[in-house]
């Protein structure tokens, strides 16, 4: 009955298709808004920085000088050397996190011994910043690549193991019974019962762990390599270029927006729990 | 079609030091037969069932299918529980394929193959429906064309239609027996619903608690489709509550003496 409903319903809102658009535009309000709050403050932050003696010599952080080093970087080509580095070692990482958490999680979720043992050690590990392994993970690993991507594992592997387990233990058991009733093997189990369950669950711990890898990812590159979008900042604070600094800065917010926006389609896409 | 279910001297004990759940259990159900288990909250009903189905083994004894011991859950004996427990990211037709998708039948002959049933089971307009948007009779039926599609020779239903509305649980307690009766499917079914019990079943097993044993049985020789006002139904519910007030050691193991103390519902249809 309601299905028939709002059948109908859009049916009627084809047609004219005009009130569909205007609502499109109408939901980016907001956003819009918010945007042009935040370059009216970095605008303003810029021309009061370049009304100050003291700091005048860093003028180049505003909007300006930015968005025209920005266009330049683009015109170049030189960004996608960095963004290209910078993505690789996140996707290694979080290929990792992936591979490493979630048999991790999964055992940790479902045997409820497996969850007492690793709570204290989990807990613990978690709570030290990845970036603290870096002396570590430096003299562990022959290359400064593998040492980063390292340093994005132990940032990645926890928030996935965590959710990962809470999904397993939110599954129904009926859903075993009956799985077992109609004859699955242990493999079949695994593959139609428990990953799609827990599909949502993972997914959620993913994104997670992708905002985390992306904070962290920035200053890990700070250190020994020569590549990456954090090395790109080390690069324009030293040759003093502020205008490419604050380029990097803008770069490294945009992709870390859309790789979280990609997360997000991913989860609605994944979720079968209905609104 | 059909095959014969035998329980051989079962005992239970859920621990090995604890008085048996289940004691000397010895039945045979005939191919075809549909039988119906009623007793007390507690006796072991579901138990005695899990271990038709297989998912449980008991620790004396054993259950016999056409005479082959079972040993481990197999599409061929199929189990219906309370909650219909679909799964929520597939469709009612991926939901109602998953017995055949697990015995290698490729997903789309498996869809195939169940089109006709969620027509039997009047679900034809639902079939790509998310399952989360289906009534809990419709997720019943569901889980019916699930037990169906792989074309069991026996049915074992736990309470099913308990947490369904009066009309629904009506109409499925005329159609899954007429369904049971055209495929020849030997069907057991356990109900605290004596209405229920005489409504499905040729014949009736009567389980005392502690232990679980089997009591007392009533054969119902009436014909289909039943009907709660023919007196002939009227008549063999009451028998079968005489009968069932008769055995009932209550409780505490003493007889019930008054009509009210009784468990089995004299549910009003
Ligand atoms: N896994 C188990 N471990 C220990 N004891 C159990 C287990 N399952 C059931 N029991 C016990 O066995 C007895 C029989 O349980 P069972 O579920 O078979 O009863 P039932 O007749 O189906 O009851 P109901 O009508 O309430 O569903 C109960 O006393 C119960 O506490
Ligand atoms: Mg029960």
């Amino acid at each position: 009955m309601s299905t028939s409903n709002t059948q109908s319903f859009a049916m009627t809102n084809v047609v004219p298709n005009m009130p569909q658009l205007f609502g499109w535009l109408k939901s980016l309000q907001y956003p819009a808004l918010g945007i042009a709050c935040l370059l009216a403050l970095w605008w303003v932050g810029g021309y009061m920085i370049e009304n100050d003696p003291d700091l005048s010599a860093f003028s180049a952080f505003a909007p300006a000088p930015t968005f025209s080093a920005l266009a330049d970087l683009v015109r170049s080509g030189e960004v996608w050397e960095p963004i290209g580095s910078s993505l690789y070692r996140i996707l290694a990482g979080l290929v990792w996190g992936i591979v490493i958490g979630v048999p991790v999680g999964v055992v940790v979720g479902y045997f409820a011994t497996a969850l007492k043992v690793t709570n204290v050690p989990f807990q613990f590990l978690r709570m030290i910043s990845p970036l603290a392994w870096m002396p570590i993970a430096v003299l562990g690993f022959d290359s400064w690549d593998s040492a980063i991507i390292f340093l994005i594992v132990m940032a990645t592997v926890w928030p996935i193991i965590f959710s990962t387990a809470h999904g397993v233990r939110r599954i129904d058991p009926n859903w075993f019974k009956v799985a077992r009733n109609l004859g699955a093997s242990g493999f079949q189990m695994l593959h139609r019962i428990i990953l799609p369950a827990i599909m949502t669950d993972v997914m959620a711990g993913i994104r997670l762990a992708v905002g985390v890898a992306w904070v962290v990812l920035v200053p890990a590159e700070y250190l020994g390599v020569t590549s990456g979008l954090g090395y790109a900042i080390n690069d324009a604070r030293d040759t003093l270029a502020y205008d490419y600094l604050a380029a990097v800065v803008l770069v490294i917010g945009v992709i870390g927006y859309c790789l979280d926006t990609i997360c997000s389609v991913l989860i609605k896409r994944f979720n079968w729990h209905v609104e | 079609m059909g095959a014969s279910i035998s329980l051989d001297f079962i005992t239970h004990r859920f621990s090995s030091s604890a008085e048996p759940t289940l004691k000397d259990i010895e039945n045979r159900i005939e191919p075809s037969e549909l039988v119906a288990l009623i007793g007390r909250s507690g006796c072991g009903k579901s138990t005695l069932l899990h271990m038709m189905a297989g998912l449980l083994i008991p620790s004396e004894g054993c259950v016999r299918i056409n005479s082959h011991q079972v040993a481990k859950p197999s599409a061929k004996w199929n189990m219906m529980f309370q909650k219909a427990s679909l799964y929520p990211w597939m469709s009612v037709k991926e939901n109602a394929a998953l017995g055949l998708l697990f015995d290698g039948v490729p997903k789309a002959e498996a869809e195939e193959r169940v089109d006709t049933l969620l027509d039997m089971v009047g679900l034809s307009d639902k079939k790509n429906a998310n399952v989360q948007s289906l009534s809990g009779g419709q997720q019943q039926r569901v889980a019916l064309a699930r037990s169906l599609a792989t074309e069991p020779e026996v049915l074992l239903l736990d309470e099913p239609f308990s947490a369904l509305d009066a009309f629904t649980r009506t109409q499925l307690q005329e159609e899954v027996p007429n369904i049971c009766r055209e495929r020849g499917i030997t069907m057991v079914i356990v109900t605290h619903d004596i209405d229920e019990a005489v409504a499905m079943a040729d014949r009736v097993l009567i389980m005392s608690q502690n232990p679980g044993r089997i009591v007392g049985e009533q054969k119902v020789d009436l014909p289909w489709p039943r009907r709660h006002m023919d007196t002939g139904f009227q008549t063999m519910r009451d028998e079968l509550m005489q009968q069932f007030k008769g055995t009932d050691t209550g409780l505490a193991g003493r007889k019930a003496v008054d009509s009210d103390e009784s468990d089995v519902a004299e549910s009003a249809a």
